[in-house]
């Protein structure tokens, strides 16, 4: 075949009479698709270096851009689609695996849509959020298996029990696991002052935590994996919670791969890596292959916090996903993180991000389903991650039985990210997945911050008022309350792994 | 007074303030007029300083003791006593550009607009938030007291 280009995906619209030649675009594309020449005095666009991220379109002071998908097709082919071609092109040319970011994006069913919530009408009457209060506080961590109470001499009732350490959730969302290194510090900034602000908590991922979020700690979960980048006992003890990772929901079974060019001296510093050196992060973790081992070092870690921190166990939603989660949870851990299909990633085979795992709706039914039956659990909360686009995901996530719901495309989406798919080029144009000091300084983490806390504020006044339609006045009363749900346009299997009655089946 | 205040950290160097404040300071106010219509073309009243990946919209920083004020011959460079901005009245100016030989930080320019007068921020007439801080996607130059 003769060297040819790829057909590229998007075609870069520019209104002549509208551009006025003003170069803003010219100066924001990391890709350098808009170039300004000096002797015609004109700017002119290579579509072929759009990646789709809508940067320029959206800085254009005259709204001269539009991006659009290349309307250049080939003949209709519902096997070998335009994706799938250009993807054995590439792989011709290079020889290399296809990358990618961001979570899953082939149309698999998203159960989400296929399930409805309840209200109430005349026989329970629904309470309106805003006259009445309304709880949704969430406790992350080991709840004891029953209550023992005292009375004192004074008649005075107290709890017996020693009670193990909680997180204390103002929502039950949390910000998910994402590294200094796959984003920029900026964005971590934000997500740190965000979760602080609000009263949630955000996820330092594998990266290690820079000495300036240090102070963030009452916030900040602090992830221990395969690679152990970052991991010390300041570090250790500097989080409310540690989180032990074993998978990721876009890579299961597979570890991470930071290139040494993003390397930089205060990533290196963080992560305690010489500078320029790639930070692989081994697919096990190499002390880890059984439930035992896993126990080990549940209590490792508990050990070096003192017991007084929670120790969660992070893994991929896999086949297996139920009974993995009660191995966990036997193994000591005080919640369990479970990361679906549609989970994000900052860099992943594409093969593998589109083809391994389950969705994130079966895992969190199942897990529950298997916890309960083993009268288990209590001993842990369950966190759900992968995909979560609003509060009614969120809602019918808690009622499915999870506990709080980790998100982290949303997040990123608030900060401005247009999923482009592009993080592991190190040259987003948003400024989050880039360690360029060109790129960094387009996130203000003041705006970053106050975006998140909006979105947090705005998906929780609507959990409040969703719940409030269902008559109930607490998150706690929904938590693993499936009678809340039914499902519409799902086969009897899929009702049955979920555990919920179809549509127009009354109680 | 309210001045502008310049957080370079955040500044991308789109040149967005330059853009607006050119039609801010155009006949018609309209963006592609402004670029495309009108002759000689508005200039814009701040300058961008540009190092690598460091970069900041710089524009007259309105001193308390202006020495710009000092240096004018005809009083054409004044303190506006509602703003307590520092302003050219171009009816007065002569064009000596005496003002630009002193200004500390380089933000007065002779005007390229078709008359022989010193150019220089205004803060948008004072009344409202300045162009340059309400277009800036990134919050980088800020109005604060």
């Amino acid at each position: 075949m003769a060297k040819v280009p790829l057909i590229s995906d998007f075609l870069v619209e520019r209104e002549k009479e509208k551009c006025i030649n003003c170069q803003v675009c010219c100066r924001m594309c990391a890709f350098d698709a808009h170039r300004y020449d000096p002797e015609t005095a004109q700017v002119s666009t290579d579509s072929s270096k759009c990646v789709g991220c809508h940067f320029c379109e959206s800085f254009c002071p005259t709204t001269a851009l539009t991006i659009k998908r290349n309307p250049s097709d080939s003949r209709e082919n519902a096997n070998w689609r335009q994706d799938v071609l250009k993807g054995i092109t590439k792989q011709a040319d290079t020889g290399g695996v296809l990358l990618t970011g961001m979570g899953c994006d082939r149309p698999y069913p998203i159960y989400w849509d296929h399930i409805l919530l309840n209200a109430s009408q005349v026989t329970n009457p629904s309470i309106d959020p805003l006259r009445e209060p309304m709880e949704l506080r969430t406790y992350i961590g080991r709840k004891p298996d029953c209550l023992r109470l005292e009375r004192s001499n004074k008649n005075k009732i107290s709890l017996k029990n020693t009670l193990s350490s909680q997180l204390v959730l103002e929502s039950p969302i949390l910000f998910s696991a994402m590294s200094y290194g796959s984003i920029s510090l900026n964005t971590c900034r934000s997500l740190a002052w965000a979760a602080s602000e609000f009263g949630t908590f955000y996820n330092t991922g594998e990266g290690g935590l820079h000495r300036d979020l240090y102070p963030y700690g009452k916030n900040t979960i602090v992830q221990v994996a395969s690679g152990r980048f970052g991991v010390h006992a300041e570090y250790l003890n500097a989080g409310a919670a540690i989180e032990i990772k074993i998978g990721q929901g876009a890579k299961p079974g597979i570890g991470g791969h930071l290139p040494g060019e993003k390397v930089d001296l205060e990533i290196s510093r963080t992560r305690m890596i010489p500078e320029g050196s790639d930070a692989i992060s081994p697919a096990p973790h190499h002390d880890i292959y059984s439930i035992e081992d896993l126990r080990q070092i549940i209590y490792a870690l508990k050990e070096a916090t003192k017991y007084r921190k929670p120790v969660g166990v992070k893994i991929s939603a896999v086949h297996n996903v139920a009974a993995i989660a009660t191995g966990i949870v036997r193994a000591g851990a005080d919640f369990v993180s479970i990361d679906g299909l549609r989970g994000g990633t900052g860099a992943a085979p594409t093969i593998i991000r589109n083809n391994v795992g389950i969705p994130i709706e079966l895992a969190i039914a199942a897990v529950d389903t298997r916890l309960r039956e083993e009268g288990i659990r209590n001993q842990a909360s369950v966190i759900a991650a992968g995909g979560f686009r609003n509060s009614g995901d969120i809602i019918k996530a808690v009622a499915l039985g999870a506990d709080a719901v980790y998100i982290g495309t949303a997040a990123l989406v608030a900060m401005g990210c247009h999923i482009c798919q592009k993080c592991y080029t190190g040259k987003c144009n948003w400024g989050i997945a880039t360690q360029d000091p060109y790129l960094t300084k387009r996130l203000n983490p003041k705006i970053g911050a106050r975006r998140l806390i909006n979105l947090l504020r705005a998906w929780s006044l609507e959990i409040k008022e969703m719940l409030g339609g269902m008559g109930i006045n607490a998150i706690e009363s929904l938590r693993g309350n499936r009678e809340a749900l039914r499902g519409v346009g799902l086969s009897d299997v899929d009702l049955k792994i979920l555990g919920i009655k179809p549509a127009g089946e009354a109680w | 007074m309210k001045k502008i205040m310049i957080h370079e950290e955040y500044c991308m160097g789109c040149r967005l303030c330059e853009i607006h404040c050119l039609v801010q300071h155009s006949k018609s106010k309209e963006i592609i007029k402004a670029y495309k219509g009108e002759y000689p073309k508005a200039m814009p009243r701040l300058v961008i300083e540009e190092k690598g990946y460091h970069s900041f919209a710089l524009q007259c920083r309105h001193c308390e003791e202006a020495p710009c004020l000092e240096a004018c011959m005809t009083g054409a460079m004044h303190r506006d006593p509602k703003t307590g901005a520092v302003i050219c009245d171009e009816e007065k100016c002569v064009g000596c550009w005496m003002c630009i030989m002193v200004c500390p930080f380089g933000v007065i320019a002779r005007n390229t607009e078709g008359k022989k007068v010193a150019s220089k921020c205004d803060l948008c007439g004072g009344e409202t938030e300045p162009v340059c801080v309400k277009n800036c996607p990134n919050e980088a130059i800020t109005l604060e007291d």
